[in-house]
Order: structure tokens, then C-alpha cells, then sequence
């Protein structure tokens, strides 16, 4: 971590990874849905779950969800706010073997569609996007980033980095999941921030195995 | 990623630079973001550290568990400690105190220990910075500190739940110290010194907060802990030295917090937070111990 960001981040109180990290948390949720969220069911799990209310992590996540930042004076009013914006949610808790102590698994539905995910806090207000509609991901979000969900067919890998080439965006990471041989995979690819403006809507044109692909703005 | 306090003070030596402009050098050559970047970005951190002193001080949100305590502090006037401790003190308690309501702060190095850091730098201002560009020497300040606090992140620790409060608190007053020995004139190695000395005043402080709030004694912890690093600095100004070096101390602070037992480390589970009084204030609190409204 270099010297500026320990000295920070700019938060709203009291805890960086149960409320700075819990709003990140959201706002990364929201990125993956793509637009406005109507409905969330969040499942609270270990630390999250027993001192969140104290820690003020279900209003950040509420927050998050709507879109604020870590730094919103508005998320101490987030269920007013929420209220007000149409935004239903619930609240759960729920116990996992192995899971991490810090996490949140959300469920978002509407639009006649629904998506899982799970993140966790890491400390000090950064996070994890654990992961999305069942797939392992383990992002951290801090750089933009993209997440291509494909049937596994020949050419899809090359088709999206024949895309960022093009457009002159460079590769910092990149990690490929599948389910099966020919059945499901995802790709997790960090972007550079100089030029990593991608278009989500292009890029899933490229080919016909590409299913959906989800855009992550990174950290300012 | 700085890894040695050392590092910083020789190179700031042999180049007869001060230590923030040592720890530039150092942190640009490692992230590759130019030094008129770093310092801009570190001013940014300062105006928002200044802006979150102001709202603190204006806060009427009440705590759940503790009672608003700077005020107090400042009205009682010519304590033992001294004006500047008293001032720094009350302000780091009651930036501490915002943070426990959800108010927006700096986490500096944590959002528990939030308070210290800017009780120290703003006391200085008040007190000592007249006729200076005090922004200018409070953003070097701030570098100073989070060099401080960089090598801590990398050999030992920063979170409360891997290290207690010497992590937290403790790191915050350690990198306060050095700031202020910076912003006093005082040379690199004094401001390690400083450091050096106000981490062993808290080697074994453990997390235990009551109800799991960041609150008691998170608040308190933050007002007492600005007198230690005020005083380690005030002696490392005088030429004492710490005869363990910075670097060490702060394995020994990474070693002891790998040797407390998990209850002591910000689990709730053992300390002030198992006391008779804090079941009670955790029964009373009960249900409306929510956060905001």
C-alpha cells in the first residue's frame, strides 16, 4: 500500500472493513447488475453477521447498492434514501463453512432476471468480489476490469483480446474458470486504467459462445 | 511498498533531504507515479483530514455507550498535561467520536484510530505553526507518518483484529511522533526515534471493544494516545534515542500481536469488553444500538 492510502481512505465511520468496505461491496454488486437495483436479499455471514447492525455494515451495503461511495455522508441514511429510490431489501444471516469471516452474499432480482454474488471485506475499506452467478471470480475491483461469461468454444479468448488490442487497452491480469469441458466459463480480465474504456455491449458481439459480459469501473 | 524505516532515514541523510522528501523518492521510484503526484494527492488527504476536524467539532450526534468528552477536556484550562496536549487530545476525541456515528473521516492508519493522527498535526498548527505554510509542512507531516506507517502495514501490522490497539492506536500515535519531530525541525533519525519510542509504550495493547462498538475505549484510547507520541517526540527532539531501532520495535509489535490470544484482539471476547459493566452497558444499548437513523 503505498504512503497515501495509508493515510485514508476517506470514509464514512466506524470501521473500514465492516462499513467502507461493506459500501464498496455494494456498489461493486450494482456494476455487475448494470443499472438500478429494485430488489436485494443480502445474507450476512460471520463478522458481518453479529456486529453489522453495530457497525452500521447493513446501511452501507444498502448504500453501495445505490450507488455511493465509501466517503457518501448519505449512507447513515441509507434506508430512508433506499426507501424513497424503490429499492426493496432484506436482510438474512446465514452460516457457511468456510467462509470468509467478513462476507455478504447479495441477491439481486427484477427485470425478470436475478444474480448472486459474494464479497468480502479484506481491510482497510478494500474488498473482494468472491463470486458472481455461482463462478468463482476473486476480483478486488481496485482496476477496471471485465468479466465474460462464455460457452467454452474454441476462439472466444481470442476474439475479447483481439478487442482490447484493438482498442489499445493493455491486460494486467487475466484468469479463465469453467464449469465443464464445452459448458460454462468465465473470464476475469484486470485492464490497465490508461484507456480500459471498453464497451460491454461490443465486446459481447465478438462471438457467438460470449453469453454476457459485465463491465467494473475500478477505484478512482 | 517501503520496507525499512532505515532505508529512509539513510538516504535522507546522505542526501541531506528531509524525511518526507526521502520517503518521495523511495515511494515514486517503487510506484512509478512522479513526486509532484504524490505530494498532491497527499494535500488532498490533508483537506480532507481538515474538513472532517471541523464537522467533528460541530457533531451533535450522540454516541451510543460514551458521552462527548472533548469539550469538556478544552473547558478545564491549564491541566497538568498543557495546553497543547489537552487540545490534541480533545480534538482526537472527537474526530473519534464522529467516526463512531457514521460521520466521514480519514482512517489514519484505521478508522478506529482516526482521531489521533489530526489531534496531533492540528495541534501543532494552532500552537507552533504561526507565520509557516502550514499546509505545505502538514502535507510533509502526513507523508511522514504514512512512511511510518507503510513499514508497519509491511512488517507487522495495521488491523486490530491481527495486532490489538498497538496496531492501531499505537501505530497512529507512533506515526503521529514523527510527524511532529518533522514538523519541529527535528532531523530524519529523531523522527524514527520518536516513532521508536512511542510504539514501546504501547507493545501489548489489546482490542477490546465493548459491544463490538467502536466506541469504548476506541474514543479514549484515541485522546490518550496523542500524549505518548507528543512526549516520545519532545524527547527524541532532546537527543534520546531508542537503543532498539524503529524497524525492530515494529517486529516486535507484529511478534507480541501473533502471540495475543484471539480474545484480545477485537473479538469482544476478553478485556474490558467481558467486564460486568460492559454486559451491562451491552444489555441497555441492546436494540437500539443501531447505527444513524
Amino acid at each position: 500500500m503505498p504512503v497515501w492510502e495509508i493515510i485514508g481512505p476517506v470514509m464514512v465511520g466506524p470501521s473500514s472493513s465492516h462499513t467502507a468496505g461493506a459500501a464498496h461491496i455494494g456498489r461493486i454488486v450494482r456494476m455487475c447488475w448494470g443499472g438500478e437495483i429494485k430488489k436485494a436479499a443480502l445474507y450476512m455471514r460471520g463478522s458481518f453477521a453479529s456486529t453489522g447492525a453495530g457497525h452500521g455494515t447493513d446501511k452501507a451495503l444498502v448504500a453501495g447498492l445505490m450507488g455511493m461511495r465509501p466517503d457518501d455522508p448519505g449512507i447513515r441514511r441509507a434506508f430512508g434514501l433506499a426507501r424513497e429510490a424503490g429499492l426493496e431489501f432484506e436482510f438474512h444471516t446465514e452460516e457457511v463453512a468456510g467462509a470468509h469471516p467478513n462476507s455478504v452474499r447479495v441477491v439481486v432480482t427484477g427485470e425478470g432476471r436475478a444474480m448472486e454474488a459474494v464479497g468480502y471485506s479484506i481491510g482497510g475499506g478494500a474488498v473482494m468480489l468472491h463470486k458472481l452467478d455461482g463462478f468463482q471470480v476473486d476480483i478486488s475491483c481496485a482496476l477496471p476490469a471485465v468479466i465474460i461469461m462464455n460457452r467454452d468454444v474454441q476462439g472466444v479468448v481470442s476474439a475479447v483480446t483481439s478487442y482490447l488490442s484493438a482498442h489499445g487497452v493493455n491486460i494486467a491480469t487475466m484468469k479463465l474458470h469453467r464449469d465443464s469441458r464445452g459448458g460454462l466459463a468465465t473470464m476475469v480480465i484486470e485492464l490497465d486504467p490508461a484507456g480500459a474504456d471498453v464497451d460491454a455491449e461490443v465486446m459481447k458481439n465478438m462471438h457467438p459462445g460470449i453469453v454476457r459480459v459485465i463491465k467494473i469501473e475500478g477505484e478512482d | 511498498m517501503l520496507k525499512a524505516v532505515e532505508k529512509i532515514v539513510a538516504l535522507a541523510e546522505e542526501k541531506k533531504i528531509s524525511f518526507p522528501e526521502a520517503v518521495i523518492i523511495l515511494d515514486s521510484k517503487d510506484s512509478g507515479i512522479e513526486a509532484k503526484e504524490i505530494r498532491a494527492r497527499m494535500a488532498e488527504r490533508l483537506a480532507d483530514m481538515r474538513r472532517s476536524v471541523k464537522e467533528a467539532c460541530a457533531n451533535e450526534i450522540p454516541c451510543r455507550i460514551e458521552a462527548p468528552m472533548g469539550a469538556k477536556l478544552r473547558a478545564r484550562g491549564g491541566g497538568m498535561a498543557g495546553e497543547f496536549i489537552a487540545a490534541a487530545s480533545a480534538t482526537a476525541m472527537e474526530v473519534a467520536s464522529y467516526n463512531a456515528v457514521m460521520g466521514r473521516i480519514v482512517a489514519a492508519p484505521t478508522a478506529g484510530s482516526c482521531g489521533i493522527i489530526p489531534g496531533m498535526i492540528f495541534a501543532w498548527e494552532f500552537f507552533r505553526g504561526g507565520g509557516k505554510d502550514t499546509d505545505e509542512l502538514l502535507t510533509g507531516a502526513l507523508i511522514t507518518a504514512g512512511a511510518v506507517g507503510e513499514v508497519t502495514a509491511f512488517r507487522a501490522t495495521l488491523a486490530g483484529a491481527d495486532g490489538g490497539c498497538q496496531a492501531e492506536c499505537g501505530a497512529a500515535a507512533a506515526m503521529g511522533s514523527a510527524a511532529l519531530v518533522y514538523l519541529e525541525g527535528g532531523s530524519p533519525p529523531a523522527c524514527a526515534h520518536a516513532a521508536a519510542m512511542t510504539f514501546k509504550s504501547v507493545l501489548g495493547l489489546v482490542c477490546d471493544p465493548v459491544g463490538g462498538l467502536v466506541e469504548c475505549p476506541c474514543i479514549k484510547r484515541n485522546g490518550i494516545l496523542v500524549a505518548n507520541g507528543v512526549l516520545c517526540a519532545d524527547m527524541a527532539l532532546a537527543g534520546i534515542e531508542s537503543a532498539i531501532p524503529l524497524d525492530e520495535v515494529i517486529d516486535s509489535m507484529g511478534q507480541i500481536g501473533r502471540m495475543m490470544a484471539p480474545a484480545l484482539r477485537e473479538t469482544s471476547q476478553g478485556g474490558l469488553a467481558v467486564t460486568q459493566a460492559a454486559a451491562e452497558i451491552v444489555k441497555r444499548i441492546g436494540e437500539t444500538g443501531k447505527l444513524g437513523g
